[in-house]
């Protein structure tokens, strides 16, 4: 059996009376690529935010398993907390430490795993020395790999938007995570660069024994490699399926192209 | 030591007395708080010189009452236009500038305008208290039932009500007013509709400034010791009044304006012996609907877009 | 590694050569100036705390008056020598399990740095949930709160009369090493993991959060370093004066340090430094405006007690309006720029960008 990382029991998110969210029952099992995908305001990042901690959803759970065997209810934990068991995000309209260097952006990845105490970190004690190199080494490492390395003492706002995306990716990856939210992480690039984002996240899934769970809007992507696609239309979960199966699906293909009546 | 006596065997009389100082503070309150929540509304910012501008005004009206031998309406109604012109120039000098800039450095402009306007005070009127001059009957002390109060307290929440009707009526049946609200709601569409977004923001600061220049000339009758720091502690207590009510939202900042001058004056009466903390009180108000009700009484729920 | 040890031995040699400087200007300046010196280098360290919090940690706090207060009064009712209390309380007499307490300067400065530390603590819970102005007014408020209840608490602080007779404390050399190390362990703190998580809370509170940042344990974190700075700080100011009071602690006071961030660049040590120096000296250089000028024996009558501060506030207007990001903007003076500069002359600034490894 494999297990399931990530698993969302009836979550709904209401917004005064605008229910974002209705009833979502998602299922992301280990290493797995799965695609939210509908169309504008549907309610895709707000269901990455009930997961991420960023709302609490008005009902329903969120269950993360980080290894074979444990469990464990994230519902309405705090961002931070969520990021140290293990769940790393990126955000739709990218959210770099814009004035800070793209090494700093990795390396501050690394400070949810530090063990020294602030006193220890100032008083540069040996252990906090010996995390620091190890934290320093890691970074250079994954920056070597992405080809960020000769950048690294640039601005992050200064990399062009494409390279500023991988950054984003690049700062999640540091944090060592299990399970991996892509919000729209080929938004604003051009058909050549998302055929390099869609090998991109498939290495970075074996490479890093990753689980991805991503929205995207951009279909060759999605369609090329998720292993299951869910569909959100107003909140509401329209279809489930592989790619073929949405592909040929009435209620998806009515949902993106719109309808005479109101839906 | 009688008048504590006093107030532990509180009368009617007494509390009628207490009722009357509290009521009052409470519409000064509500007038200078205006001016905070109609900006804070529009630009999102704390307008520190807010408080400066109550102190200026009432330099204005003494002086020219003392000083240039103005009659004192006609005084009046000169105070509350320069006080407008002083409030649009800071706008303009201050605030404008950095439109686009980070919210910190629009906050230490802020800061920095007050500081400004306090030490050209300190330095043109001197540090030395200066006595508001006497009014005609307004200041003169009148016996309402028994009760000795000063007539000012009559006419500082008539004049608060009447304010507060021209305004509403100003922000809910004009076009300005309806621009006004559109700025507030949302700044970017409402510049794509075609509000003169900067002529809005200088109607809003006159606007506002006006309110404080009445607000001050009543002050200074009421309160007669004119110093450049005179502002700032009304100024702060005003904020939080705004905060209280609801942010940007005016009649949430009257409301704001009374609970804190009547539970300042209230607390001093029944517990004397905190009169020295009189000023903690509004401060521990902020606190604790920050912690309970963050959007304030009136205010309306928002959340930050990720 | 070579580099860093380099550096590390750059600024002890640094330090070393200034404490030979301060020695000197103890036993060779007057005192008049040497206050000066005193109180660039007091208000060095308490602009120092106040840009850990709003310079790095991008929290904008004003209560740096209040945290001064605390360090200054303990300073003040502890280190009054015991036969001279009753001198000083001589309204209200000193509470009686306080009065023939003694502790010596050093302490009372630690203590006082860690009861501003503890009430910050305290304060922050509610407070640093706030955002931008709000916390701004919030923490001003705490401030005055702070000043309210030392003015009330007449047995133990002496009201609103103030605590004379502080063994006055004009020591350029003793300053000296308390600024240096203070600076030394803020610079170790923001150069470390946590001082990096500070600043990502400052770029991306949202972002940070995602990342595994704890924006409650770090924003109060950063608070508490603040106000322990600041306390020290106090204490120093007090023993500087001789003499604390409410009216010394008032929230403008606050406005100084700010202007000190702001000039030197909010989120720069180094800029701190420079702005405290340029900011004290400046504020001292400017006392002549205060005084009357006579040019060719006509008396220019601008030139009255209040003037100093007017251009004090304008020089502030001026900077945050033309020149926001002051001296250094988040940059720092490192020793590999000043090297270069020395090599190659103006070389080193040409370049702009931020600094990593």
């Amino acid at each position: 059996m494999i297990r399931t990382v990530l698993r969302t029991e009836h979550v709904t998110m209401q917004f005064g009376g605008v229910i974002a969210v209705n009833d979502l029952n998602i299922v992301v099992k280990e290493h797995e690529i799965i695609a939210l995908i509908g169309p504008n305001g549907a309610g895709k990042t707000t269901a990455f935010n009930d997961i991420t901690g960023v709302y609490t959803p008005t009902k329903g759970r969120v269950i993360y398993s980080p290894a074979e065997g444990s469990e464990a209810d994230i519902t309405g934990k705090k961002p931070s907390d969520i990021a140290k068991m293990g769940i790393a995000r990126t955000f739709q309209n990218i959210r770099l430490f814009k004035d800070l260097s793209v090494y700093e952006n990795v390396l501050i990845a690394k400070h949810l795993h530090l063990k020294s105490s602030f006193v220890a970190a100032t008083l540069r004690l040996p252990g906090y020395k010996k995390e620091e190199e190890a934290m320093r080494a890691d970074v250079e490492r994954l920056l070597k790999e992405v080809n960020l390395w000769d950048v690294r003492n640039e601005k992050a706002s200064s990399l062009p938007y494409g390279k500023q995306r991988y950054l984003e990716i690049v700062r999640a990856l540091a944090t060592k995570p299990q399970l991996l939210l892509l919000d729209e992480p080929a938004a604003g690039m051009n058909p050549k660069e998302t055929s390099e984002l869609t090998d991109f996240i498939r290495q970075i899934r074996d490479r890093f024994n990753l689980t991805i769970f991503m929205i995207e809007h951009h279909m060759d992507l999605v369609m090329e490699i998720s292993d299951r696609i869910y569909v959100l239309d107003f909140g509401n979960t329209i279809a489930t399926g592989n790619p073929t199966e949405i592909q040929n699906n009435e209620r998806v293909i009515k949902a993106y192209l719109g309808e005479d009546e109101d839906a | 030591m009688e008048i504590f006596q006093a107030i532990t065997n509180m009368t009617a009389v007494g509390l009628a007395q207490h009722m009357v100082n509290g009521i009052s503070l409470g519409s000064l309150y509500a007038l200078i708080a205006i001016g905070y929540t109609m900006v804070y509304g529009i630009l999102l910012m704390i307008n520190f010189a807010h408080a400066d501008i109550v102190m200026m005004a009432c330099y204005f009206a003494l002086f020219g009452i003392t000083t240039f031998h103005i009659p004192w309406y006609l005084t009046f109604v000169l105070t509350i236009a320069l006080t407008a012109l002083l409030g649009v120039t800071i706008e303009r000098a201050a605030y404008r500038p950095l439109r686009d800039a980070p919210k910190n450095s629009v906050l230490i402009s802020a800061i920095g305008a007050s500081f400004l306007l306090e030490n050209l005070a300190t330095y043109v009127f001197t540090g030395r208290p200066l006595h508001f001059p006497d009014i005609p009957f307004l200041s003169s002390m009148i016996s309402v039932g028994g009760v000795q109060i000063q007539a000012i307290c009559l006419f500082i929440p008539i004049v608060t009500v009447v304010c507060l009707t021209v305004l509403l009526h100003i922000v809910n049946h004009t076009k300005t007013g309806m621009a006004m609200r559109a700025v507030s709601k949302d700044y970017e569409i409402a510049r794509v509709m075609g509000v003169n977004i900067d002529n809005i923001i200088s109607i809003t600061f006159a606007i506002g400034s006006s309110l404080a220049a009445i607000g001050a000339i009543m002050w200074g009758i009421r309160y007669p010791g004119i110093t450049p720091y005179l502002g700032v502690m009304p100024g702060l207590k005003c904020f939080i009044a705004a905060v209280i009510g609801g942010i940007g939202n005016i009649k949430g900042a009257v409301i704001g304006g009374f609970i804190l001058g009547l539970g300042e004056i209230l607390i001093v009466a029944f517990f004397p012996q905190f009169s020295g903390y009189r000023d903690a009180f509004a401060f521990l108000m902020l606190i604790w609907i920050l912690f309970y009700k963050p959007t304030g009484l009136l205010g309306e729920k928002t959340t930050e877009k990720v | 590694m070579n580099k860093d040890k380099r550096n590390i031995m750059l600024t002890l040699v640094a330090l070393v050569v200034l404490f030979g400087v301060a020695c000197f200007a103890q036993t060779e300046i007057d005192s008049y100036v040497r206050r000066i010196i005193n109180l660039c280098l007091i208000y060095a360290i308490i602009g120092l705390s106040m840009n850990i919090t709003n310079g790095f940690a991008g929290q904008f706090s004003l209560g740096q008056a209040g945290f001064m207060a605390i360090g200054a009064y303990m300073v003040g009712i502890f280190t009054v020598p015991v036969n001279l209390r009753a001198d000083v309380f001589y309204a209200t007499p000193m509470h009686p399990w306080l009065v023939n307490i003694y502790i010596p300067l050093w302490l009372a400065l630690i203590l006082g740095g860690v009861l501003a530390a503890v009430v910050a603590g305290l304060i922050g819970t509610p407070v640093l949930r706030l955002r931008g102005d709000y916390l701004a007014i919030a923490t001003l408020g705490f401030s005055e709160i702070i000043r309210i209840v030392i003015t009330n608490a007449t047995s133990i602080t002496n009201g609103a009369l103030g605590i004379k007779n502080i063994p006055p404390l004009n020591d350029v050399r003793y300053i000296f090493l308390v600024t240096a190390i203070s600076y030394i362990i803020i610079t170790l703190l923001l150069n470390s993991s946590y001082g990096r998580a500070f600043k990502a809370i400052r770029e991306d509170e949202i972002a940070a959060e995602a990342m595994g940042i704890g924006l409650f344990y770090h924003k109060n974190l950063a608070f508490m370093v603040s106000a322990f700075f600041a306390g020290i700080g106090g204490g120093l100011y007090g023993a500087l004066l001789g003499t604390v009071d409410p009216k010394n602690f008032l929230f403008t006071i606050t406005y100084n340090f700010l202007l000190i961030i702001v000039l030197g660049g909010m989120g720069s040590i180094t800029g701190s430094m420079f702005g405290a120096i340029i900011v004290t000296a400046g504020l001292e250089y400017l006392r002549l405006f205060d005084e009357p000028l006579e040019i060719m024996g006509v008396a220019i009558p601008l030139f009255r007690p209040g003037l100093r501060m007017v251009v004090f506030s304008i020089l502030l207007m001026i900077c945050v309006l033309f020149w926001r990001h002051g001296i250094m903007g988040t940059n720092e003076l490192t020793w590999e720029k000043i090297l270069n500069f020395v090599k190659h002359p103006l070389a080193g600034f040409r370049k702009k960008g931020v600094q990593g490894k």
